[in-house]
């Protein structure tokens, strides 16, 4: 299949998704919960108040009227307003999104520069010590909740040896900097603030691995497979057996091919690290769009939740898209089991 | 009886005596594969431990009673001793007999949750798999749409239109939780249905249904074994986020989660009240890794979605 196809296709297909989610999310929110405008003034409001503001929201309308508008609502960037805030909802996201981005980001970061390298060391010298700490790092990884990794942290780094701060973004005193993208690290070096960039560096640490730790473990594990797969396959004895030098069969024949198992499950570590955001930003005070989702959840305030889960599911298919394009684009295979 | 039918049935008990056999070596060659393995000795005695634990825990507790609402302020906010292991709570209860309630309500929800969610997504996956075409389309493009959010955010989307209770959440965490097993049938049934054993049931006029499961079911029992070992981990994992939330266990029932997120407000000084149940979630979750992780290896499952 031509590269041109395959983009095309995959770009359907998540576009396909993201109508299926828009529906999914629609049934959760208006047909599970009984009468959000009830659930907004309270059980005091008269009876005549309530289909006041049912009238206004438009819920005494038939139901696929309703999904049409609350679509028209998404491309107009308006996802109704917060009962919590008394703002626009996506207002308030675009407020807390930079802190959750920026957290994750760090977090696949980290995910990037432990679990690639290690996973790459374990395979390739398999059975060594450091494959077997590899090997515990995945197991701990996994099991251990994000929330957990956070919270012992703190008692350790923060209360014990009070090296790191415990909550937030910045300490007090520190002024933030100017804001350009949101994201504390980058407008602080914009900024050619130094210190605040420190501050912030040490605030994202501890969040950051926590949530990184079950990725870590995850893809660790996966390119010590996918290593140890490819240095088994015969092209690799063959290049050995003509005399090509080890720095180069590793460099040249063996990493491309074991970094695209890796590379394809990058969209569901993804994934799961914006789950852990909602644990880990409760920890640490962090605040993002995944503590105002709980906010949100926890007062029933479904516009927010609907915005939030909304968000949530766009950057997962965006993210899924860009890696099946990049794998497609890297391994032919890829393009050619999609065709059958 | 004639000659023809003692043969036949000598040669019946032959085959059985032969089948019993081979199943005994089967299942002998499994067992010291598995036995070899002390990842997965290790693993499989640590859930062995904690299930015994669950199940015996108003006997193997020294205080029961302190699982539900209970109060003795004088003992309140005790450090671990020779009397409370683990130490006690802000009302004095004792955290190693809630810690071993709390077991119970963890692998009760991931009983419940893995009993409702794996046979409908098996049978699900099993059709899919089978019949292909629009059918297939269908099932797996939902089951995609369910795959586009985290199973933790969907489980709280579910969650946030009821009252929490740890019902509900069990109820939210099993309508997500179908489609990882759709999946990882899909992908064997795809693979077997052109055996040629699945092509001589169809040509002898087998049934759909019996194909499905007498065929094709069978030869999907170890990976399906080693994904519920490997989701009990995850289930119990999630549900522990939720209570951590406030969206699952409601105190005063004793919940891992719960009691850590009450526990960590009292942090650093009251360490206990965090470490100790963080530490028992992280054992049952571990073992629960270590054990699917020497299955797989024992069974030789190696498929697309596990």
């Amino acid at each position: 299949m031509k590269f041109i196809y395959f983009f095309i296709r995959r770009l359907l297909y998540s576009i396909l998704v993201l109508v299926g989610l828009s529906v999914l999310i629609f049934i959760i929110a208006r047909i599970l919960p009984g009468d959000p405008a009830r659930l907004a003034l309270g059980p005091f409001a008269s009876q005549e108040m309530v289909a006041r503001l049912r009238h206004q929201m438009g819920m005494d309308q038939p139901l696929h009227l309703q999904y049409v508008a609350y679509v028209r609502g998404i491309f107009h960037g308006d996802l109704g307003l917060s009962f919590q805030t008394r703002r626009s909802v996506s207002l308030d996201i675009a407020h807390y999104l930079p802190a959750t981005f920026e957290l994750v980001l760090v977090a696949i970061i980290w995910v990037l520069i432990i679990g690639v390298p290690f996973g790459v060391l374990a395979g390739r010298y398999k059975d060594s010590w450091l494959d077997n700490i590899s090997r515990v790092v995945a197991f701990v990884g996994v099991a251990v909740p994000p929330f957990v990794v956070g919270l012992i942290g703190q008692l350790i780094f923060s209360y014990g040896l009070g090296i790191l701060p415990t909550t937030g973004r910045l300490s007090l005193l520190t002024p933030m900097p100017p804001a350009r993208t949101g994201l504390l690290i980058l407008d602080s070096l914009i900024a050619g603030n130094f210190s605040a960039f420190g501050d912030a560096l040490i605030h994202i640490l501890l969040p950051s691995l926590a949530i990184a730790m079950t990725g870590i473990g995850q893809i660790t594990r996966l390119t010590r497979g996918s290593v140890s797969d490819v240095l088994g396959k015969d092209y690799i004895e063959a290049a050995r057996a003509f005399g090509i030098p080890n720095r180069y069969v590793t460099f040249k024949y063996m990493l491309k091919p074991s970094f695209i198992p890796p590379l394809t499950i990058l969209g569901l570590t993804f994934a799961s690290e914006l789950g852990n955001a909602f644990l880990v930003e409760q920890v640490f005070s962090w605040p993002g769009m995944a503590k105002y989702g709980i906010q949100a959840i926890l007062r029933k305030d479904f516009n927010a939740i609907m915005g939030v889960i909304l968000i949530i599911g766009l950057a997962f298919v965006a993210v899924n898209f860009i890696v099946d394009v990049l794998a497609g684009y890297v391994d032919p295979r890829i393009r050619i089991q999609e065709e059958s | 009886m004639t000659a023809d039918e003692s043969t036949f049935s000598s040669v019946g008990l032959e085959i059985t005596v032969t089948r019993w056999a081979s199943f005994k070596d089967r299942v002998g060659r499994s067992w010291y594969r598995f036995r070899r393995n002390p990842i997965s000795l290790a693993g499989g005695s640590m859930v062995l431990l904690v299930i015994l634990l669950a199940i015996l825990a108003p006997y193997v507790t020294p205080y029961p009673k302190h699982a539900g609402v209970f109060t003795d302020f004088s003992s309140a906010f005790q450090p671990p001793s020779q009397t409370h292991w683990f130490g006690t709570d802000e009302v004095g209860r004792d955290v190693f007999t809630r810690v071993i309630f709390g077991y119970r309500v963890s692998l009760m929800m991931a009983a419940v949750v893995l009993g409702l969610s794996v046979p409908f997504g098996i049978f699900l996956g099993l059709v899919a798999g089978y019949f292909g075409g629009w059918i297939e389309t269908i099932i797996m493009r939902v089951t995609d749409i369910f795959l586009a959010l985290p199973p933790l955010v969907m489980a709280l989307a579910i969650c946030s239109a009821f009252t929490p209770t740890i019902e509900k959440a069990m109820l939210a965490v099993a309508a997500i939780w179908w489609t990882w097993h759709c999946r990882l049938i899909n992908s064997i049934t795809r693979s077997i249905k052109t055996e040629e054993f699945v092509q001589a049931s169809q040509v002898i006029g087998s049934s759909h249904l019996r194909i499905l499961f007498k065929d094709i079911l069978p030869n999907c029992a170890s990976a399906i074994m080693v994904k519920i070992t490997l989701d009990a981990g995850f289930v119990i994992l999630v549900g522990a986020g939720l209570s951590f939330l406030g969206l699952g266990v409601q105190p005063p029932k004793p919940g891992l989660g719960t009691m850590i997120s009450y526990g960590s407000q009292h942090l650093p000084i009251k360490w206990w009240l965090t470490v100790f149940p963080s530490f028992a979630i992280f054992f049952l979750i571990l073992g629960f890794n270590l054990l699917g992780d020497g299955l797989r290896d024992m069974l030789d499952v190696e498929a697309e979605g596990m």
